[in-house]
């Protein structure tokens, strides 16, 4: 059974390419110079073909063409179902569905303008999440070993924390010199809450036997909180960053759409208004894809750096 | 010879939830020789574990006083090592690390650290170095926090019921361990306990607790020579005395409720 994965999205590959050649064009479709999609469909059909070889050679290969070969079919098989729908019979309104071949054509026609606004929003989500990330840190360790600062800190956290980091925009765009400045901060603002509440939570959950132990091997306080509570505390400093970084996407395309002038967000609202749905259904593939990788190299980092605690906390 | 541990007049009160006050420990006064391996034996709930603290300094005392040496207790030191029942390894660390975090904090690791090596090899964990606290059994994590603690070269250890959690062939092997160990080092050792074979298996003199509030009922001397037979006629006839002092002997008593 587990055979037959391998070949499956070969078969819905090169069935969506024969269905796309085959079938007549829909009159409301307008042609476009280049068949996007059949390049796309093409490469991907070749990739795994390629990996279907190798798989007969390299197990680890095959264990991962196995292990993917129904989901990438089943991609492959919704992508020529919704070509069908769209660019073979229109039975959706063509503005807003477009076919897959406008869409893969505005990522190859433009990418190098779509780049500069990737390269864009990244700038302001990187600075934005740093400073969140570090400031929610540092509040975190302050409340979670002093009791005064837990005093004034927390009732602060508490109110402010939960306020949407977007309802600030009224407020923050005319208080900030630059619509940069303003937007990095609220994204700043967006990380800092869950950094901050799972950063002193998990401080505070450290089992108190620790402390006592490191107390009798002669730690003094300071080294017990860098040494003994902050390293306990990462697996609940990774939450908050997971939690962190999914509020910033948000604020940063919010922010990016009411605000700031440029940015794969602003790109987005501005193909909307021009009714170039192609294009929005573009950005938000490229924002997919980006955060995507965002997350997995924050995956990464994390099973990096918590070794030890592999498995104790799953996804 | 350093490590002796004097307790003169020890009290000891904690505030329950419904605000009552609730005496550990009252009046204890026991003297401890420098290099004598000591148990305390009690009722689960008596006291003894709070004694123990007490001497690492974890707690204060509300009346009375403690020494080590000449100096007074009141905080807690790498001079007085303690092992829990649970190992409460750090889990970020790997096991050399974790034998090596006391010499850290300390900061002299880089002059000691050989000690590492050998303390490792003196609980028998020499490939175990790289290993992760959740990889290792139950004995072998026990081990390796004996070696965290003994690595300061403590004038006294503390064992807070350190081989409770053990099944019962580790734990006669870990015994073994621990007098070996005690051979060697000459550290004062101070054991609480529930099991009355493990005590007068180890100890020199074994202290018999009372429960609620903990005072010392009897202090016994165990003289029979090393290494000792947990079958031998000396061996039964002192555990069914201690069992006696324990009111576990004979009948039985009443019990304490119904099913």
């Amino acid at each position: 059974m587990k055979r037959i994965n391998i070949w499956l999205p070969v078969i819905s590959g090169l069935l969506a390419m024969v269905l796309d050649i085959c079938l007549p064009n829909s009159f409301r479709y307008a042609a476009l110079k280049q068949p996007y999609f059949l390049y796309v469909l093409l490469a991907v059909t070749v990739f795994f073909a390629i990996a279907m070889i190798l798989s007969i050679f390299k197990n680890s290969v095959r264990l991962w063409t196995q292990h993917i070969g129904q989901f990438a079919g089943a991609v492959l098989l919704f992508l020529n179902v919704f070509n069908i729908v769209t660019k073979k019979l229109a039975l959706l309104p063509v503005i807003f569905f477009p076919a897959p071949d406008k869409i893969f054509g505005v990522l190859f026609e433009e990418w190098s303008f779509l780049a500069v606004c990737v390269f864009s929003s990244a700038k302001l989500l990187f600075t934005g999440f740093v400073f969140g990330a570090a400031v929610g840190f540092l509040t975190g360790i302050a409340v979670g070993f002093s009791r005064q600062a837990a005093y004034w800190v927390n009732p602060l956290v508490r109110i402010l924390g939960p306020i949407p980091a977007t309802a600030w925009i009224p407020i923050v765009l005319v208080s900030f010199p630059t619509t940069f400045s303003a937007s990095c901060f609220l994204i700043a603002l967006a990380v800092w809450f869950p950094t901050a509440v799972m950063t002193s939570s998990g401080i505070l959950n450290v089992q108190n036997a620790y402390f006592e132990v490191s107390s009798t091997l002669g730690a003094g306080r300071f080294y017990q909180i860098f040494k003994v509570g902050i390293p306990a505390a990462m697996p609940h400093v990774f939450i908050g960053l997971f939690n962190g970084a999914c509020a910033s996407f948000i604020t940063l395309m919010t922010a990016e759409m009411l605000g700031v002038k440029n940015g794969i967000g602003w790109y987005i609202n501005w193909q909307k208004d021009m009714m170039a749905y192609a294009n929005v259904y573009a950005g938000l593939i490229i924002i997919a894809v980006t955060f995507f990788v965002i997350i997995t190299i924050l995956f990464k980092l994390r099973d990096h750096l918590l070794v030890w605690q592999k498995g104790v906390i799953k996804w | 010879m350093v490590g002796e541990i004097r307790i003169e007049g020890v009290e000891k009160r904690f505030l329950q939830q419904n605000g009552d006050e609730v005496t550990a420990l009252s009046g204890i006064d026991l003297k401890i020789e420098a290099g004598e391996f000591v148990s305390f034996i009690g009722a689960s709930g008596c006291g003894k574990s709070t004694l123990l603290r007490l001497i690492a300094g974890l707690n204060q005392a509300d009346a009375g006083k403690l020494y080590i040496d000449e100096d007074e207790i009141n905080a807690p030191s790498y001079e007085r090592g303690l092992v829990f029942q649970n190992p409460m390894l750090f889990p970020w660390l790997d096991i050399y690390h974790n034998v090596a975090f006391g010499l850290k904090a300390r900061g002299i690791y880089k002059e000691k650290k050989d000690d590492i090596q050998r303390f490792l090899s003196l609980v028998g964990l020499d490939d175990f170095h790289h290993s992760y606290p959740h990889q290792l059994s139950g004995g072998m994590a026990q081990r390796a926090s004996l070696a965290r603690a003994l690595v300061n070269h403590p004038k006294v250890l503390l064992l807070d019921e350190p081989l409770g959690a053990l099944d019962a062939f580790t734990r006669m092997q870990m015994q073994d361990e621990l007098l070996r160990i005690w051979r060697e080092r000459k550290t004062t050792m101070i054991m609480v306990t529930h099991d009355v074979d493990e005590a007068i298996y180890l100890s020199d003199r074994i202290v018999v607790m009372t429960p609620r509030p903990a005072k010392v009922k009897r202090c016994i001397e165990v003289t029979i020579p090393r290494p000792r037979d947990r079958g031998a006629g000396d061996f039964l006839k002192l555990r069914s005395e201690i069992l006696k002092i324990l009111d576990f002997a004979g009948r039985g008593q009443e019990p304490e409720y119904y099913l």
